[in-house]
């Protein structure tokens, strides 16, 4: 279950944000806000996608870098609140 | 200008009048009345001279946006000094540059940013002095600084200092062309100009509550801290990581009854888009500004529908002038209305003309770069005297124009309509970058030889920055490396969207970087 969220976020981290990008060089541990990834906007469109692709809400405190640095995170994130 | 009246007096007045009143609010973690916020400015401002700091000083303040670091900005000016205050988000290099540039004597730091301050600052030479404060928050932390410094040495009452109109009251630091940030220096006269003139047409009242979103090194900030505090009016600060989440912005404006709300437009469009504002009580809303870059219309109709606010302005200007244009909106917005609303009318405190490449004034409807004088231009860039030079017109009479590097039309009815840069410098989230910064930012990389930025127009950010680079090595660094790169080395707000690989980049005859071909690349 997180294994295949996992790589639907990489994915659409690296469609949207990183096109081009050798999709070897983004892991699961690399930082996506503190490393320039993702902006502020950047951050909200990932989290409307989870939203949307997932069905889950995420709470207004569960947007910040704590939550959604990296694609592991995301998917530990996603994943409790699916289950 | 009553020559008694510096930026902090303006304070120290409201104070006696509405001692009771709250002057600042931070959502979560506190508030203070104008007694308490004077009380501890003056704390501040004895801690300083004890430190040394005298009139005609520069102190550095590099805290987040705090009831902290308000009663230190009113500590630094009655002390008589100047503040700097920095993006304790930027990279902690540039901010150690920008106070070594401007020499402060003292800086007012928040604890965690002391080691690579220190790293960093030992590297350009001196260090200055740190007034080291333990965290931020509801001004307690700052409290508990000045307890423990009063503990070991008492800080003897001093007066609070008499600023005379051109004393500095602070230095906001601007993007550079050439990679280094400039240093804008402003005035006493330059800011109680502003704030009179804000006082003036938006007519705030004790029962107003101030937005402040930008942060405290951003222009932005000198009418939402000192227009709201002249008047016995509230100022609720908005932290950085909210103000960037429309999710949670939203909430927050309705909750704390924001009656003045003043911000980049991008955040506007953001709240309009994903804020859910239909469904929260915004009534307490009078007033919205915007200021910093373009409004697409498109994203102002819906946005005045959702928030059908009494008043909407379009404020201009650049750092050297503070607001110095500005336009109400008409109601509603007009259906036939595509392209963006005008910039508007000079404000009373300024005047303007449009001038052309030889610095002649043109005549209306022709189009050419707007100039500014009067009380609110700036003294000049820090320690940069042929910048300076070159930032002004000056009449025979011996008035000097800030040329704003803007080009306008001036209509009819004496509204100026903005058309473009004459440089490089484009606005981005209301931030101002100037490519050249992010080109010597890149330079940086070891891998990278050749560094060429351009900005693309996007119909929902605005602009879009893609860097067109050439390498050293067969084996290029990576996007996700060279995001990570910029992240260390540039604000975020600088870090390009795109990056683009060549052999080597297009060059003019003259063996320049060829822009054009660039730009016809996109």
């Amino acid at each position: 279950m997180t294994e295949e969220i996992k790589t639907i976020v990489k994915e659409y981290i690296l469609h949207e944000f990183l096109p081009g990008e050798d999709p070897n060089q983004l892991t699961e541990t690399t930082p996506l806000i503190t490393g320039g990834v993702l902006d502020s906007i950047g951050t909200l469109r990932l989290v409307l996608f989870l939203e949307e692709r997932f069905g889950v809400a995420l709470q207004a405190h569960e947007t910040d870098r704590e939550y959604l640095d990296t694609i592991a995170a995301v998917a530990a994130l996603v994943h409790s609140k699916k289950s | 200008m009553d020559t008694l009246q510096g930026l902090h007096q303006l304070f120290i007045r409201a104070a006696q009048w509405y001692p009771d009143h709250t002057a600042v609010v931070e959502p979560r973690e506190g508030s203070v009345t104008y007694r308490e916020l004077a009380r501890l400015s003056d704390r501040v401002r004895d801690r300083l001279h004890a430190c040394g700091v005298r009139a005609g000083d520069r102190v550095g303040i590099f805290m987040r946006k705090s009831i902290d670091a308000v009663a230190t900005i009113y500590g630094v000016l009655k002390v008589g000094a100047a503040y700097v205050p920095v993006d304790p988000g930027a990279p902690v290099a540039r901010n150690a540059y920008i106070l070594h540039n401007c020499g402060v004597k003292v800086v007012v730091m928040e604890q965690r940013f002391e080691a690579r301050f220190c790293t960093e600052t030992g590297q350009l030479g001196t260090v200055p002095d740190i007034f080291l404060v333990e965290g931020t928050g509801g001004g307690m932390r700052l409290h508990r600084a000045l307890d423990q410094a009063d503990a070991q040495q008492q800080a003897p009452a001093t007066e609070t200092a008499i600023s005379a109109p051109r004393d500095l009251a602070y230095i906001l630091y601007t993007s550079g062309s050439t990679g280094k940030p400039k240093g804008v220096m402003l005035s006493h006269e330059n800011a109680v100009s502003f704030v009179d003139w804000c006082s003036e047409v938006f007519e705030p009242v004790t029962s107003d509550r101030f937005s402040s979103h930008a942060p405290f090194h951003f222009d932005l900030s000198i009418l939402d801290i000192h227009v709201p505090l002249k008047h016995g009016a509230t100022l609720v600060l908005i932290a950085e990581e909210v103000g960037k989440d429309p999710l949670r912005l939203a909430p927050l404006m309705a909750e704390q009854q924001i009656t003045c709300w003043y911000s980049a437009p991008s955040i506007l469009s953001l709240l309009a888009q994903y804020g859910n504002l239909a469904k929260q009580d915004h009534s307490a809303l009078r007033l919205i500004l915007f200021a910093g870059e373009v409004f697409p219309v498109r994203h102002l109709r819906t946005r005045t529908a959702l928030l059908p606010v009494p008043r909407y302005f379009n404020l201009y200007g650049p750092t050297e002038t503070n607001v110095c244009t500005f336009f109400e909106l008409p109601r509603p917005i007009p259906e036939s209305r595509t392209v963006p609303f005008p910039i508007g009318r000079v404000c009373s405190h300024l005047k303007g003309k449009v001038v052309d490449e030889q610095g002649c004034e043109v005549q209306r409807g022709r189009e050419g770069e707007l100039s500014i004088s009067g009380r609110g231009v700036m003294q000049g860039y820090w320690s940069l005297p042929q910048q300076t030079a070159g930032a002004f017109l000056t009449d025979n009479d011996g008035t000097r124009w800030y040329k704003t590097g803007d080009i306008v039309v001036e209509a009819a009815d004496g509204n100026y309509t903005y058309l473009g840069r004459r440089d490089r410098m484009v606005k981005r989230r209301g931030y101002r970058v100037e490519l050249g910064e992010i080109e010597a930012g890149l330079y940086r990389h070891a891998l990278i030889r050749e560094a060429a930025v351009v900005a693309v127009p996007d119909e929902d950010a605005g602009i879009k920055i893609k860097a067109f680079l050439s390498c050293r090595e067969p084996k290029r660094p990576s996007m996700i490396e060279l995001k990570r790169f910029c992240s260390e080395n540039l604000p975020l707000y600088m870090i390009p969207d795109y990056f683009v690989w060549c052999e080597s980049l297009p060059k003019t005859s003259t063996d320049k970087i060829d822009y054009q071909r660039l730009n016809e690349m996109n």
